[in-house]
């Protein structure tokens, strides 16, 4: 009675219908309210800039996918979109198309594929790309242009950010109103001004669980903490704890850099130190750090940490005894 | 009402519609059966028989070898065909003794008796409780089929205060638990009792889950009604019955204690070390009988469910009937099922054949369809399997290291702590073998440990 076309497995037998490329799908419909800010606000530059990043992103990890001699299917899996997406929500809208190509081609072959692909990257790639700009084309990653729907001289224009660390805007009261910071309409990288817009996103991810919530919580605790402190010190000369949290990159930070799973800690000991880190670290270089914005170099600078986290706050197993 | 639980774990489809509302149906028994010696966790049996004996129904066919070993059966009366080894749900083959069976189910008075009166079997003592349980082969029929004499024999420096009546079933689709439940609640409380008995234990936590309300009511009334075995008050135990969340794996016996006592059991112990002992429920009832009837584990209830088979059925049959026999029984075997387990889908075993005989531990025999296996991805650190595991573990990194032979810092993450519920791979989005790769690193590590200490 032996029936030769019997399969044979190892159990469980059953798997949950969740999948990398689901979730990757739902980090994605995550960014469509902010991507579409960003196009309402920055027109076609925008539009350009996402375009550039994207498709150069996907052609960098198909290339060194057929390199390595890689299945060509984890190209599909939409973390090299999300990489591209990122990292042209973070550029400013007037960076050329060049440099945007550049920095999408360092995210996935230095952020991503040199540590053997994803799952295995030590760093954000978006933000590895993004820092190779910083460092390389420093003035035109902090020139800044008004949104579309600002009528400003542009010679001088500033993010609240900048105007804040370098022409004291909290003691003048010049300070971007919290109702343009909520809104999206001040400026700054593509996608990160519309605070509005992000959370609509990040409220959708955080439902669906493609990102850990202690993450996001943990940034914003700790950086409206720090911020608050100084800030009910001193209000003529720091800004407040809203200002901080929704100017510049802070939301799609806590809400989709930081969150990325494979640089951040599995242990839930290991999450809250790196989610606090981090708030810390922004607060820290926001009010006393040479650049005005922190978000980008504080989230680099955990993910170093992850590998050390994962080691030290292993859970403690069942039955195992609490060291007394 | 308070449901108990623990945390992690994850929630798989039920599936328990498709046989819940199946009464137990008997398969007759085969023409030839198989009844293998190895039925259990320990050493195989010594055969006790040899080719061309006539034997009766349940004479005891092979002795167990040792403490951690069963004795075993005949579950029909006939001659012996043969003692050779045969394939078996477990995957090797194990020596079995084919029968043929008479089908006259002859038997001797000496081996099954008339049910003595609860005034006979109060006045057992523990000790001839132990015996008459380790005379019929009873072992753990929940799955794992740990000798039960051993279990309800702990060391004296090990006091007992609880004992706990396992009817969580929680494995999808199984629900043989559930009709033994609900057809012999009586058996299964007395049982309980006479495992006090040989314990100490003064307290009896029978728990259900919560997606067996029709159980969990009837235990709720026939704790108070069943005749108790102890005929002083005094020293009856407690008896009462817990509702659990239905959580996957609820009824895995280390979440169990937690769920209903909080007590930790120490890594690498056992449930005595906090003061407990877990049996199934359908175990139970095998204590009962095997005491009051000398009756030994020669059938049990089986669940028959999945799109595979023609008609799901919840089943008593005999031990060494052929799978292929008790499918047939229920339709047969769909055209185009390709997947055969035996136990549960989520900790069940493949089979290669439906020419394997069921055995003491089997719960379910599950078959469907399954499409192509779903596409392996690089694991994302998702820390899902952290987040579900029942044992704490961190599965995924347990994986690499296996994977990368670091076999003694897997054992310091504590590798042999996982029970392979499967609850890791289930939630994995990544489609891991975790179970696979945990399970080879656990092999590798005690048959390290065995060279070593041999």
């Amino acid at each position: 009675m032996s029936n030769n076309k019997l399969i044979i497995q190892s159990s469980p037998h059953f798997g949950d219908k969740d999948s990398v490329p689901r979730i990757m799908v739902t980090v994605i419909i995550c960014l469509l309210p902010a991507l579409a800010a960003s196009v309402y606000f920055f027109r076609w530059r925008a539009v350009i800039l996402i375009f550039s990043c994207t498709a150069a992103s996907l052609l960098t990890e198909a290339v060194i996918l057929k390199l390595r001699k890689k299945p060509l299917h984890s190209l599909f899996d939409g973390s090299a979109v999300i990489t591209g997406l990122l990292l042209a929500m973070t550029l400013p809208p007037s960076l050329s198309v060049e440099l945007a190509v550049i920095g999408a081609v360092i995210a996935i072959g230095i952020g991503k594929q040199v540590f053997g692909g994803l799952g295995n990257n030590i760093f954000n790639p978006a933000l590895v790309g993004r820092a190779f700009l910083q460092t390389a084309f420093p003035v035109a990653m902090t020139t800044w242009i008004p949104t579309a729907t600002l009528q400003i001289d542009t010679a001088t224009f500033a993010t609240p950010l900048a105007e804040l660390k370098f022409q004291a805007a909290a003691a003048q009261g010049t300070l971007a109103s919290l109702k343009d910071l909520f809104w999206g309409n001040t400026g700054g990288c593509v996608g990160e001004t519309s605070a509005f817009a992000l959370l609509l996103g990040a409220a959708y991810l955080l439902y669906r669980k493609a990102a850990d919530w202690k993450i996001p919580a943990g940034i914003i605790l700790s950086l409206f903490l720090f911020t608050g402190i100084f800030w009910l010190a001193d209000p003529a000369k720091y800004a407040s704890p809203l200002f901080h949290l929704f100017s510049g990159g802070l939301l799609i930070g806590a809400f989709f850099m930081a969150t990325d799973m494979v640089t951040s800690p599995i242990s839930a000991k290991g999450t809250w130190i790196y989610a606090v880190g981090i708030g810390g670290t922004i607060g820290l270089i926001r009010l006393f750090g040479g650049f005005p914005e922190g978000v980008m170099y504080s989230i680099l600078f955990w993910n170093t940490f992850v590998p050390l986290l994962n080691r030290y706050t292993r859970p403690r197993i069942l039955g195992e005894r609490r060291k007394s | 009402m308070k449901r108990h639980t623990f945390p992690h774990g994850i929630h798989p489809p039920e599936l328990k519609h498709l046989t819940e509302s199946k009464d137990i149906e008997t398969v007759p028994a085969p023409e030839t059966l198989v009844i293998p010696l190895h039925q259990h966790f320990g050493k195989p049996a010594k055969p006790l028989v040899e080719k061309g004996d006539d034997i009766f129904l349940g004479q005891k066919i092979a002795e167990s070898d040792g403490l951690f070993s069963a004795s075993v059966h005949s579950s029909v009366s006939g001659k012996v065909k043969s003692i050779d080894p045969f394939s078996h749900p477990g995957g090797s083959p194990v020596p079995a003794v084919t029968v043929i069976n008479d089908g006259e189910d002859r038997t001797d008075s000496k081996i099954l008796k008339k049910e003595m009166s609860l005034e006979e079997v109060a006045r057992l003592s523990s000790k001839e409780i132990l015996e008459k349980v380790k005379e019929a082969g009873v072992v753990g029929m929940g799955g794992a089929a740990f000798p039960t004499a051993v279990k309800l024999n702990p060391p004296s420096d090990k006091p007992i205060d609880c004992f706990i009546l396992n009817g969580c079933e929680c494995e999808p689709m199984l629900t043989a638990d559930d009709r033994l439940m609900q057809k012999y609640p009586h058996e299964i409380i007395k049982g309980a009792e006479l495992a006090c008995k040989a314990t100490g234990a003064k307290r009896i936590i029978i728990g259900i889950e919560d997606n067996k309300k029709k159980a969990y009511a009837l235990f709720c009334q026939q704790v108070k009604n069943c005749p108790s075995i102890f005929l002083s008050e005094s020293e009856r135990p407690f008896r009462e019955v817990a509702l659990l969340k239905t959580k996957y794996p609820q009824g895995a016996e280390k979440n169990l204690i937690y769920a209903l006592l909080k007590r930790e059991v120490p890594r690498g112990g056992l449930p005595f070390d906090v003061g407990t002992v877990v049996q199934n429920v359908a175990t139970s009832k095998a204590i009962w009988d095997a005491v009051s009837r000398n009756r030994p584990l020669y059938e049990r209830i089986v669940t028959v469910s999945g799109s595979g088979v023609n008609e799901t059925k919840n089943v008593s049959v005999r031990i060494g009937t052929p799978i292929y026999h008790v499918l047939d029984f229920c339709g047969g075997i769909k055209e185009d099922a390709n997947l055969l387990i035996i136990g549960g889908p989520m900790m069940g075993i493949v089979q290669w054949t439906t020419d394997v005989p069921v055995i003491k531990g089997t719960s379910g025999i599950i078959t469907w369809k399954v499409s192509q296996a779903p596409l392996e991805f690089s694991c994302i650190r998702c820390s899902r399997c952290v987040d579900h595991c029942p044992m704490r573990l961190v599965p995924t990194q347990l994986a690499k290291l296996v994977k990368y032979d670091h076999l003694s810092e897997a054992e310091s993450w504590g590798i042999l702590d996982c029970v392979e519920c499967g609850s890791c791979q289930y939630i994995c989005p990544s489609k891991i073998p975790l179970v696979q790769w945990l399970r080879l690193g656990k092999t590798k590590i005690i048959s390290k440990k065995r060279k070593k200490s041999a």
